[in-house]
Order: structure tokens, then sequence, then C-alpha cells
């Protein structure tokens, strides 16, 4: 006991402080170093496909790699127009009901609505794709009389629904940054609470309701599963409205139905890393966005 | 000015019922699955293997690949998680060095699942040479899990006062010292909170088990982290599109058990959460 108290009278070199210490900053800077890592070996794996496959193939509209087409046109559409269809039916639905679970409901229904909403965050998506199969695309079959329920229509509806956390949590965010004296000074002008809402919080936030949207629009693409499953896998060109109801292929899709067959190291090997390659960098360009708006707002006191 | 009040109204309506229209559907999944589930639940589709090509039997090799993947990414990211938590909320200062780690976190938590596939393939399969195994598969899920844990688990000691740490350096403590004894035990139920969610997370994704670790059939348990294993998420995905003529009973039971698991999680982190925020002194 002693040479304790003496020890912590005086600090004093301490070896097993110094590793702990050391490896905590170690820990610390790992996140980086794994997303370098990600990068590297996606790098690694698909910059190979750019000289191995002519460009004008690369970027052409058709895919079938057994006879050496590698058009990735028709994958980026699909991944693009699912994408789309989904934040269309998602934005109306999330910022509303943030809107609605931050400004008008009372406390005990919070309580209720935010733990669903974060239920919905936590089904796998394949148990999402699951339920898609087996009773949405039924219903979107008979519903718009189309051939297959399994369309893009049918998947992005999956989508919305998972992407909708997402845009929640994020919208509620900027919502609650919005400053009380906004709320008090238009109350006070005699505005409704409706009002207020309308007119004055939900503009404040609407940087940080954009943010929302793009944040659930990075999920969305990202997304593999459930789209895989639901909205039928055809890698076709998706040019007019009416491809709605037909199947569709995304990106991600295409990956994990196919790395499975694939010789390692070969052309189509490398030209599936490559499209990964295409998905980091639009969810890294989409996130780097959202940390900037975070690092920027920060300074001005919470996310708006 | 009547029409004020009667805005009002119409409006808070139109925000219910899109509450309602976000909301029921989670209802109806949920119920769906639990009904349609429960008819195939037993005991020995719970502990028996698959047979007959698959149509036949339990699911109990895919609920051991499940654990065993949550176990071994739980056992990697744990220690990851919280020590690049501790160095973000109790170290780090607020310079530029610091901003690429929590951009790299925020970007980790937005990459794609399958872009988590390819690299764990590149990565722990085939330049590592682990093979398809259960060390494969758990080191790509940790790295997933690690923003989750890390922000979750990062607003739990932030939430720890200043005074404590003030407190603890007075009465000669190091700042290690601080930490093991004062801030970490303040901060537990939210680290808690945080694991469990990143998790559940591991243990119901597919995407990136699918060149991992995933095997299609495989009647026997893994020997050993080398092993291949099946897995709840990815047996669901086979049974569901690619093995034709599949007994329904037995995917609604599959999807059952998955969600089961994941959902008790859920909740367990949610208890464990609240009941902490209300025994909480400060």
């Amino acid at each position: 006991m002693m040479s304790q108290a003496e020890t912590s009278e005086k600090p004093q070199f301490i070896w097993t402080e110094f590793v702990i210490e050391a490896s905590i900053r170690v820990l610390g800077f790992s996140t980086i170093g794994f997303v370098l890592l990600i990068f590297l070996f996606l790098l690694l794996e698909g910059v190979p496909v750019f000289w191995e496959v002519p460009l004008k193939n690369l970027f052409g509209t058709r895919w079938y790699p057994n006879f050496g087409y590698f058009g990735t046109l028709p994958l980026i559409f699909g991944s693009a127009f699912v994408t789309l269809t989904a934040i269309i039916i998602a934005l109306p639905l999330g910022v509303l009901t943030a809107v609605f679970i931050r400004e008008v409901a009372p406390e005990w229904l919070r309580e209720i609505l935010k733990p669903m909403v974060e239920v919905l965050a936590g089904i796998p998506s394949v148990v999402l794709g699951f339920f898609g199969m087996i009773v949405i695309a039924p219903l979107v079959r008979v519903i718009f009389n189309a051939p297959t329920g399994l369309t893009v229509f049918s998947g992005a509806l999956v989508l919305a629904y998972m992407s909708l956390p997402t845009i929640i949590s994020v919208a509620e965010d900027a919502l609650d940054a919005v400053p009380k004296s906004y709320r008090d000074a238009a109350l006070a002008m005699g505005a409704t609470q409706w009002q207020t809402i309308w007119h004055v919080v939900v503009p404040a936030a609407r940087s940080g309701i954009a943010m929302a949207v793009m944040l659930g629009m990075g999920r969305a693409i990202g997304e593999t599963m459930a789209v895989m499953m639901v909205t039928g896998n055809a890698a076709r060109m998706p040019l007019d409205l009416g491809s709605l109801f037909m199947p569709a292929r995304t990106m991600t899709a295409t990956i994990a139905a196919e790395m499975g067959e694939v010789a390692r190291g070969g052309i189509h090997y490398h030209a599936l890393f490559g499209i990964g390659i295409i998905l980091f960098l639009l969810t890294f360009i989409i996130n780097l966005a959202a940390a900037l708006a975070i690092f920027r707002k920060q300074r001005r006191g919470g996310l708006r | 000015m009547i029409n004020r009040m009667g805005m009002q109204k119409a409006g808070f309506v139109l925000l219910g019922a899109t509450t309602l229209v976000v909301v029921i559907p989670i209802l109806l999944v949920i119920g769906y699955i639990i009904y349609e589930g429960m008819e195939a639940l037993s005991w020995q589709f719970i502990r028996a293997a698959p047979f007959d090509g698959m149509k036949q039997g339990g699911i109990f090799p895919a609920i051991v690949g499940t654990l065993l993947l949550t176990l071994g990414t739980a056992l990697v990211a744990i220690p990851i998680g919280v020590g690049g938590t501790v160095y973000l909320a109790e170290y780090a200062r607020d310079t530029w060095l610091t901003r690429c780690i929590r951009l790299a976190i925020i970007n980790l938590a937005g990459i794609p699942s399958i872009v988590y596939g390819l690299f764990g393939l590149g990565m722990f399969v085939l330049f590592l040479k682990m093979g398809t195994s259960i060390m494969a598969g758990a080191l790509t899920l940790a790295i997933m899990t690690l923003p989750v844990i890390i922000s979750t688990a990062e607003e739990a000691l932030r939430a720890v006062p200043t005074e404590f740490r003030t407190v603890s350096a007075s009465l000669g403590g190091t700042r290690w010292q601080g930490i093991r004894y004062i801030i970490l035990p303040q901060a537990l139920p939210g680290i808690i909170t945080g694991i469990i969610l990143g998790l559940l997370r591991a243990a119901g994704e597919t995407a990136p088990i699918l060149f991992t670790v995933a095997a299609f059939f495989l009647p026997h348990l893994p020997q050993s982290p080398f092993d291949q294993t099946m897995a709840l998420p990815y047996h669901l995905y086979v049974i569901s599109t690619q093995v034709p003529g599949m007994p329904d009973s037995i995917k609604y039971g599959t999807a059952l058990v998955l969600l089961a698991l994941v959902l008790s999680m859920n909740i367990a982190a949610s208890i464990i959460r609240s009941y902490f925020r209300r025994r909480r002194q400060w």
C-alpha cells in the first residue's frame, strides 16, 4: 500500500500505461487504415479490367460476360433507376414521418415510434427480400397487370422502406437542431403550430433534410440482397417509364449473383471488382459530402 | 382566419397518416413472418440438420454457423471498436487527423455490404490465404460493424460528465486509470448497446459472407475457424431463390428464426439503454 501511495504522489513513467495508450492510439487510427485497405484491394483486383476490356465495350449497353460483353451501362442505369424510384417514394414518407415524430407526436407516442423505426433498420435485408418476393411481387403483378412481379417498382418499394430509418433519423436530428427561439418567435407572431412547422422549422432544417435524403440514397444504392431477390435481375437498359414494371439489374446484385461462379483472376472477376470500385466511389462521394456538412455545421451548433 | 386551425388539423392528419403508412408495413412484415413461421417451428426444426436436398429436416448447422460468425465478429470488433472509441472520445483533439478518422468512420458506415464482401474475398480469402472460412467472414463482418459500435459507444463516453475526469485526476489518477476505473464503467451500458447493435447487423448480413464463408449445404458443424459454415441469412437466400420446389414452411421458419434472433438482440439493446438511462444519477 505504501509504495502505491508513493507512486501516485509523484507521476512517473509506467510501462503498462504507455503500452495501453499507444495501442489505443493505433486502434483510433485503424479505421482510416481499413478504408484505405478496402480501396486498395478493390483497385488491385478491379483496375486490370480497364486494359483487359476496351472502354467502348466497358461502357456499352450489353452485359453478357460469357460472350465477352462487359457493358456496365445497363447495371449503372438499373441501379440509378431503382434508387431514384425508391427515393421518390421514401422522401415524402421519411420527411413527413420525421416531422410528425419530432414536432407533433406526444412524448408517449414518440417513445413507441422511435423504437419501431429502429426495428425496421434491424430487419435483415434478406428477410425483407424474402417478404418482397413472396408478398409484394405477386401483389405488384396482379395490381399493375405486369408479366412478372419482380420489377423495378417492387424493388424500389422494398428499398424505400429500407432507406426510411436513415432518412427519418437524420431528418429528425436536423429538426432537432433548429433553435427553440425560431419556434418561439413564430408562435409569438401568432402563427399556428402548423404554420410554424411548415414555414419556419422545416425550411430552417432544409440542408439537414437534404443530407438525410442523400444518405438514404447512399444506403439504397448499396443495398444488395433485397434488390437482388425482388428486382428480377435482367440486365436490360431501362430507358422509358414502362421499364418501371419490368425487371432490371443493379450493380450490387450483379456482383452478388456472379462472383460465386467466376474464375479468380479472370476478366469477369476483374470486371466485378471494377463495379465494386464504382460503388465505393459513389458512396464515398455521398458520405464525404455528408461528413463535410457535419463538420461545417458543428461550428454553428448542430446539424441543420 | 377560420381556416388556420382547419389547416393545422388537416396538416397534422396528413403527418399522422404518413407515419401510419411507414409504421404499419413494419408491423405487417413482422406479424406475417411470425404467423407463417410458427407452423414450421419445432424443436426438430431447430435441432436437426437439413436433408433430402434441404427440403426436409431443420436448420441447426445454419443457426450454429451464424452464432459462431457473430462470436468471431465480436472477438475482433469489440477490442478494436472500444479502443477506437476511447481514442476518439478521450484522447483525440480536434485536428485534421481526427477529422480524417471521423470521415473514415462515416465512410465505413456507408460502404455497401457487397463491397465488404469483395474486400473480404480479395484480402482475407485470397491474399491472406485464409480460404472461405469463418475466420475470413468474421474479419470482414467485424470491419463492417466498427462504425456502428464506435458511434454509439462514443456518445456514451461523451455523456460522462467532465467532472468525473477532473476528480479522478485530482485524486492522483493517471489518464488511463480515470478511463479504466471511472469512464468505462460509467459508459458501459452505452458501449454494450453499441456492441449489440453492431453484432445484430453482422448476424443479419448476407452480402459480406457470400464469398468469404458461406456454404451452400454443409450438414455437419464446422470444426475449426478455417472451415466454411452455413449461416442463417445465406441459407434463407439459398432456399428462397436457388432451390426449386422448396416447401414454403421451411422458408418461413428460417426467416422467423433469423428475425427472432435479430429482433431479440434489438430489444435487448433498447432495454439496456433505457434501464440504465433511468438508473443513472448524473
